[in-house]
């Protein structure tokens, strides 16, 4: 079998040959596509500084083998943005300063996108912080983390409703 | 992380096929298996990628009122589908409260039953330890083992399991599907881990390129639905293994209990059913008396390995919250925190 694998990375297909397949997604991204936003904090699944979307579902990037996810759809912090104009995650993050050195804030973002989408949190501080357990910050920043989740799961509530009307 | 061969397959028997050649492991998400290569645990020489094969990804609700439960489904597509969450809710309870979001997104359930060990001499290859190398010794035992077994261990191993799901999955008796070079049976989850005695490096019935392909929940497991409960204790609040759990399923008629299941969790290297305690359950008042007596019961065979004597008093205390939280009542909605033993007890119960 050929060691190449294909991803939809950020709204582009692009095609990756391996030549080990022990490469994680995290690897591909950082290694081989130029994509340093998505971080390698401990590379043992327990920072979540490497959280990215797989197929809409967040993940760790460093316990996916690259090969195993040929034909994923992936979403980085990179293909967040639309433009110039910030997610309302990022907006809520800076509003909320919900970081300090920012080496986890990637990995938060991301996951409080997926957070957001699986819907289960809703606006409960307890559920947000829980859903958010994986994601951890040495600086602790926690307190501006879970108020800019919980701000930006609003406004994204809130544009979906104008968006319904 | 040693080299391997990458083989995918695209069908349960082209992997159990390939699995035959000596060395294979099944990947599935990898959550635990990459993890334990990365650090020299594990050397399997293929992977053998479950993630193409057609299937074994759903839930089934089956007309007698059971479920069956494909192995690739995702832990937390189980835990939020809502039909599985009215019939089994200890079970999404304890889905929810291991882990972290993004390791319940990937994981598996098939892969939940056969993640390895906890053990930090397990995990560290300068260690001695029986388990990852047969007839090394076992640091563990005069080592860090505080967080040991206390149940069913041997001078070999004193390593615990560190499932949630599997203990209100044994409670409530469910059988594992499996399909292997020499066809498919099926095991009660009971009987698929095995305890260490001399051989700890056998920890499930699982013979050679064996794949387990489903879980099946019997129709009576959701008998238990309105008193079902999963309690965790834990060193922090969220994102980490049990130190003791307990999943407690009640039936209630007239004020007297009319069947029982209780499991343990954190304390042995399977889930631990007490079905003695179950037994005395059997006519009982719902009340602190009569669950206090039941996990004296479930404990009575406890010794410690370690430094770990007080795990048993505080796996009793952890069974008698989870029955008393089972007795009160499945809550509508999961708690913001799933299987905290800091949530309040309805009728102010504080012990």
């Amino acid at each position: 079998m050929s060691l190449s694998v294909t991803l939809t990375i950020n709204r582009v297909p692009r095609t990756v040959q391996l030549d080990d397949p022990r490469v994680t997604l995290l690897d591909l991204l950082r290694e081989r596509l130029d994509l340093t936003g998505t971080k390698k904090g401990c590379d043992r699944g327990q920072c979540g500084a490497c959280t990215i979307l797989v197929d809409g579902r967040r993940v760790n990037a460093c316990l996916a083998l690259a090969i195993s996810h040929d034909g994923a759809d992936i979403l980085t912090v990179e293909g967040l943005s639309d433009g110039e104009r910030l997610h309302p995650v990022q907006a809520a993050f800076i509003a909320h300063d919900a970081f300090q050195c920012g080496f986890c804030t990637p990995g938060q973002i991301m996951s409080a996108v997926g957070l957001i989408g699986e819907g289960q949190a809703g606006d409960d501080p307890e559920r947000v912080r829980e859903g958010m357990s994986g994601n951890l910050c040495r600086c602790g920043a926690y307190r501006g983390i879970t108020e800019a989740v919980i701000e930006a799961a609003r406004a994204m509530a809130e544009t979906a409703r104008e968006e319904a009307a | 992380m040693n080299r391997f061969e990458y083989v995918r397959p695209r069908s349960v028997a082209e992997a159990v096929a390939a699995a035959a050649v000596p060395g294979s492991a099944y990947l599935a998400a990898g959550t635990n298996l990459l993890d334990l290569m990365k650090i020299g645990v594990a050397r399997p020489a293929r992977l053998v990628d479950l993630n193409h094969l057609p299937g074994l990804d759903g839930i089934e609700h089956l007309p007698d009122g059971g479920a069956q439960i494909g192995a690739r489904m995702r832990n937390a597509d189980l835990a939020y589908d809502p039909a599985f969450r009215r019939r089994f809710p200890a079970v999404a309870e304890a889905l929810l409260s291991g882990a972290s979001a993004q390791l319940r997104n990937a994981a598996t359930v098939g892969g939940n039953l056969l993640q390895r060990t906890r053990c930090a001499y397990f995990q560290d290859t300068a260690s001695a330890c029986n388990k990852r190398r047969p007839g090394s010794g076992c640091d563990a035992r005069g080592g860090e083992n505080r967080l040991h077994a206390v149940l069913g261990w041997s001078e070999s191993c004193i390593a615990t399991h560190p499932s949630d799901f599997c203990v209100p999955l044994v409670a409530l008796g469910a059988v594992v599907e499996i399909e292997g070079p020499a066809g498919r049976r099926e095991v009660p989850l009971r009987d698929f881990h095995l305890l260490p005695g001399a051989t700890p490096e056998r920890e499930s019935v699982l013979a050679p390129g064996e794949l387990v392909v489903a879980l099946r929940l019997p129709a009576e497991a959701a008998g238990f639905a309105a008193h079902a409960r999963y309690v965790k204790l834990r060193e922090r609040t969220s994102y980490a293994f049990a130190v003791v759990s307990a999943a407690a399923c009640l039936r209630l008629e007239e004020g007297r209990i009319v069947a029982s299941r209780l499991a343990l969790g954190g304390v042995a290297a399977k889930p631990w059913r007490a079905e003695a305690a179950e037994a005395a359950l059997a006519g009982a008042t719902p009340d602190a008396a009569s669950f206090r007596r039941a996990a004296e019961i479930a404990l009575a065979e406890a010794r410690p390995s370690g430094d770990n004597a007080f795990k048993i008093e505080l796996a009793r205390r952890i069974a008698v919250r989870a029955l008393l939280l089972a007795a009160a009542g499945t809550p509508d909605r999961l708690p913001a925190l799933p299987a905290s033993p800091f949530a309040s007890v309805p009728g102010g119960f504080h012990g």
